[in-house]
């Protein structure tokens, strides 16, 4: 089996030493204590998951390692600079946007890949770019609101 | 006032794993308290008249300053740097109640919020506690922190008027500094706590601010830790992680009930760094990674024995016949009440009369982050990091699962990816320790959502069947009421019929069952209130005015119009294919109204093309709680609900065949995503003259007897089996 042995990660390049059909998810997890990125189901059907590959928005949970390999991968701990908030945790945060937050990652990260790609998102395109997104706690209200304050802006 | 004891009475029979009394014996002693906190002051709440008795068999003995109590509710410990840091055996599993207590201690204390910090289901922090479920933090709770905040703070005024030298009642405490009239002498809370080493016990009768005076209570804030979880931060129980820790795996059943034949695990045993663990029906794994765990327990040949079990088609024939051993304290057991009057007097005068069946599926909790536990032992002690709505509870479970005391056993509750009722038992905490005992390592376990979906627990089915009568003027003179299995929560009604008959069945589930945000109140309401929509149909009277007609309590009443006043009940009426429907209820001394429009639309690609789809477009929910702790903690509670009530009301359900869950995915059982979403309005009915009581609960209940009545608006089609259009909407 091939071995995948770095990983750009939230711009830095990570040595790690892993088979190249182990979940991204996993290794970010297990390997190298990233754990902002959440399992969740297991099949690409809940988000919590969700990561940037390339400023793609991708569940790692279904993404063998060796297909993220020489790419650059976001996680949620990568997501702030030096502490720093973006514009859309802090509206996450302002709009009380969510409620056990375990989704919270996910949602952030489909939300960036959004607006990178389309900054003034309507309504419709907010919701079918999230559909694939669960917040069992039922958040999605605000979740929209915080996305809407920020493409407003 | 609402009577404590009567509540604690009332949610005692829904709480189907919890029938046994605690068995914990715990004596406090002075000196633990100073090693355990270090210098400063530590304030000792003993626990109240209602907790002593939930706790039944044991005494529960007042304080004093003389001697430390048994009973402890809540403890405060200020410490050298005039930190605040409050101690409560409650746990935070979304319902945002580290925020909501957080402030209450901040408001009593008169310290900004920045300087509380709670320390939440801890067991070896933390006093002891049943566990976070039945709306029960708000009421009983924050109470307790506020009694030894307030007492906090005016022993610390007398301390600081001493050091000062001045009178107490010259000095306030404003933002965590005391000053005295002309702000000529202060000091800090550090300045008070320094070099100290006090232990003070706090006596029960102290007054705490009422609602009219709150200011950091009352308020709108935000998650007090909102920062960590944008971030990724937060460490889950899924996320912890120990020095040397391995990965686990359990080999399940091939069915529910089924016993262990023969196993054979060499070719597990020959993986390299790999661990079988046997024990009884218990086959688990323990490697360096997760992979190779999930490996090994996959190369274990199982032969299982299972005996033939029913499916969906017999559940509700299954459930109507009689429990063969009682599960709690007998029929009705508070939930159920008296009968009044008599149903046959009352169908005698009635000009119509109705007789209906109603049937809720099971459904699943489903929490984003499944069962997950880090177990460690150090010697004879083990360590479970875990996410579960009963700390206390799952330290039981262990102890008896190992032959161990209590005391040797710490579990710790880190904020927990949601729970809504569904983590009240302890199971992934045993297997992992059991792992872990084995291995001699640090062993993690996170169940699969797979195996969350088959081995927790579900919501109750049940069938409800209801006779009534009614008089050509809307007044309703019979009300006979029968719910099988499902439970008693919300059975009791607000309406004033003179007779009446409630009851609560047992029954024999096929499926194992507990507790689920809201409990039975949400098929006690959905089948009263779709009754109630019937029963204005049949005398052709607004079902709005219907129900003003049939009670006279205010508070319903109140939500009632707040909600129809809001929707523009009334005003208009709904367009083509759309519907108005409207629902009231009482549950756990909170009131709730809910009007929602529907649309019948063209079937979307994943439902069953041959039917119409039900969209719902608009929902208005007025809520009553007593008064507001935080009014966007409250708006957020009810939103969620709300939402989350759609899965349950229109697709959610659990399918079964032969001890087997065939829907055990999300890509199999549908939850509501963004696309369900509809406008949600929320209308707060502030009471501060009232007691605030929870509110994760209730908002739930109304949503489904509302949509199916504007299902019923639009259609002219009455559903009575929740959930209402799992694969559309058949015309």
């Amino acid at each position: 089996m091939a071995k995948i042995t770095s990983l750009n990660v939230n711009g830095k390049k990570l040595s790690v030493d892993v088979d190249s059909t182990v979940s991204l998810l996993s290794v970010l997890r297990n390997d190298l204590d990233l754990t902002g990125s959440k399992y969740g189901c297991g099949e690409g059907q809940c988000g919590a998951c969700t990561v940037l590959i390339d400023g793609v928005a991708t569940r790692s949970c279904i993404t063998q390692v060796g297909r993220a390999a020489g790419k650059q991968i976001t996680t949620i701990d990568g997501l702030d600079k030096d502490g720093k908030l973006t514009p859309l945790q802090e509206a996450f945060i302002k709009a009380d946007a969510m409620q056990c937050a375990y989704c919270t990652s996910g949602m952030l990260m489909s939300a960036s890949a959004l607006l990178n790609k389309n900054p003034k998102p309507n309504r419709d395109e907010i919701v079918t770019a999230m559909n694939g997104n669960i917040c069992r706690c039922g958040t999605y209200q605000r979740i929209i609101e915080a996305i809407e304050s920020v493409s407003a802006a | 006032m609402i009577d404590e004891q009567e509540l604690i009475d009332e949610i005692e029979p829904e709480r189907y794993e919890l029938f046994e009394a605690p068995h914990y014996k715990f004596a406090f002693d002075r000196r633990d308290f100073i090693k355990a906190f270090g210098l400063g002051i530590v304030f000792v709440v003993p626990v109240t008249r209602a907790i002593a008795q939930q706790r039944q068999g044991e005494s529960g003995r007042g304080g004093s300053n003389e001697r430390l109590p048994n009973d402890i509710g809540a403890w405060i410990h200020i410490d050298e740097d005039g930190g605040v840091t409050a101690f409560t055996g409650k746990v935070e599993v979304g319902q945002n109640t580290r925020t909501t207590l957080t402030q209450s201690v901040a408001d009593e204390l008169h310290v900004p919020i920045t300087s509380v910090r709670l320390v939440m289901g801890d067991t070896d922090l933390v006093p002891f506690d049943m566990g976070t479920f039945g709306s029960r933090s708000t009421p009983t709770m924050a109470p307790q922190l506020r009694k030894a905040a307030a007492a906090a703070r005016e022993m610390l005024i007398a301390i600081a008027a001493e050091q000062l030298k001045v009178a107490p009642a010259d000095l306030r405490i404003i933002d965590a500094r005391f000053v005295n009239h002309d702000k000529s002498k202060t000091l800090t809370l550090a300045e008070v706590a320094k070099g100290r080493r006090l232990v003070k016990v706090i006596p029960d009768d102290i007054a705490i601010t009422q609602p009219k005076d709150w200011t950091i209570a009352g308020a709108s804030i935000t998650k007090v830790d909102a920062a960590k979880f944008v971030t990724g931060k937060h460490q889950y129980p899924t996320d912890i992680k120990r020095e040397g820790m391995l990965y686990g795996k359990v080999v399940r059943p091939a069915a529910y009930n089924a016993t262990l034949l023969s196993s054979d695990t060499k070719a597990a045993e020959a993986m390299p760094n790999v661990k079988v663990v046997t024990d009884g029906n218990f086959i688990g794994v323990v490697a360096p990674d997760q992979q190779t765990a999930t490996k090994a327990a996959n190369v274990i040949a199982v032969d299982w024995k299972s005996p033939a079990q029913p499916s969906n088609a017999e559940l509700f024939e299954l459930l109507r016949k009689p429990a063969t051993s009682a599960r709690g304290s007998g029929e009705g057991g508070g939930g159920g009440s008296q009968p009044q009057g008599s149903i046959a007097d009352g169908l005698a005068a009635a000009d119509k009369k109705l007789e209906q069946t109603y049937t809720v599926a099971y459904i699943a909790h489903a929490p984003l982050e499944p069962r997950a536990a880090v177990a460690e032992w150090n010697g004879d002690r083990l360590t479970v990091w875990t996410g579960t709505q009963r700390p206390f509870g799952v330290r039981g479970d262990l102890a008896e699962a190992f032959h161990i005391p209590e005391d040797k056993i710490r579990v710790i509750v880190p904020d927990t990816g949601s729970g809504y009722g569904g983590k009240h038992t302890g199971e992934c905490a045993v297997e992992a320790a059991r792992l872990a005992k084995a291995a001699g390592k640090p062993v993690k376990l996170v169940w699969t959502r797979e195996e969350e979906f088959t081995w927790a627990y579900f919501r109750p089915a049940g069938a409800i069947d209801i006779k009534s009568g009614v008089k050509n003027d809307g007044t309703i003179t019979a009300w006979e009421f029968h719910n099988y299995n499902s439970g008693p929560a919300g059975i009791q009604i607000k309406y004033d019929i003179p007779n009446n008959d409630i009851r609560f069945h047992q029954s024999n589930s096929p499926l194992r069952q507990g507790s689920y945000r809201g409990l039975a109140a949400t098929a006690n309401h959905f089948a009263r209130e779709v009754h109630i929509d019937e029963l204005a149909r049949e005398v052709k009277i607004d079902p709005l005015e219907f129900r003003l007609k049939n009670t006279k309590d205010q508070r319903l009443r109140d939500v009632l119009q707040a909600a129809a006043k809001q929707f523009g009940w009334g005003k208009a009426n709904p367009s083509v294919n759309h519907g108005f429907g409207i629902s009231c209820g009482f549950e756990k001394a909170s009131y709730i109204a809910t009007c929602a429009e529907i649309a019948i639309e063209t079937a979307s690609a994943k439902e069953d093309p041959k039917n119409k789809r039900v969209r719902i477009v608009r929902v208005v929910e007025a809520f009553d709680c007593g008064a507001v702790v935080n009014p966007l903690q409250l708006r957020n509670q009810i939103e969620g609900a709300i939402t989350q009530a759609i899965g349950g009301a229109l697709f959610e359900s659990i399918q079964f065949e032969n001890g087997r869950v065939l829907n055990p995915k999300f890509s199999s059982y549908r939850v509501p995503r963004f696309a369900d979403l509809p406008l949600i309005e929320v209308v707060l009915v502030d009471r501060k003259d009232i007691p605030s009581a929870g509110a994760g609960e209730t908002p739930i209940v109304g949503l489904a007897p509302a949509v199916a009545n504007a299902i019923f608006n639009a259609s002219g089609t009455r559903l009575r089996s929740l959930p209402l259009a799992p694969k559309g909407f058949a015309i």
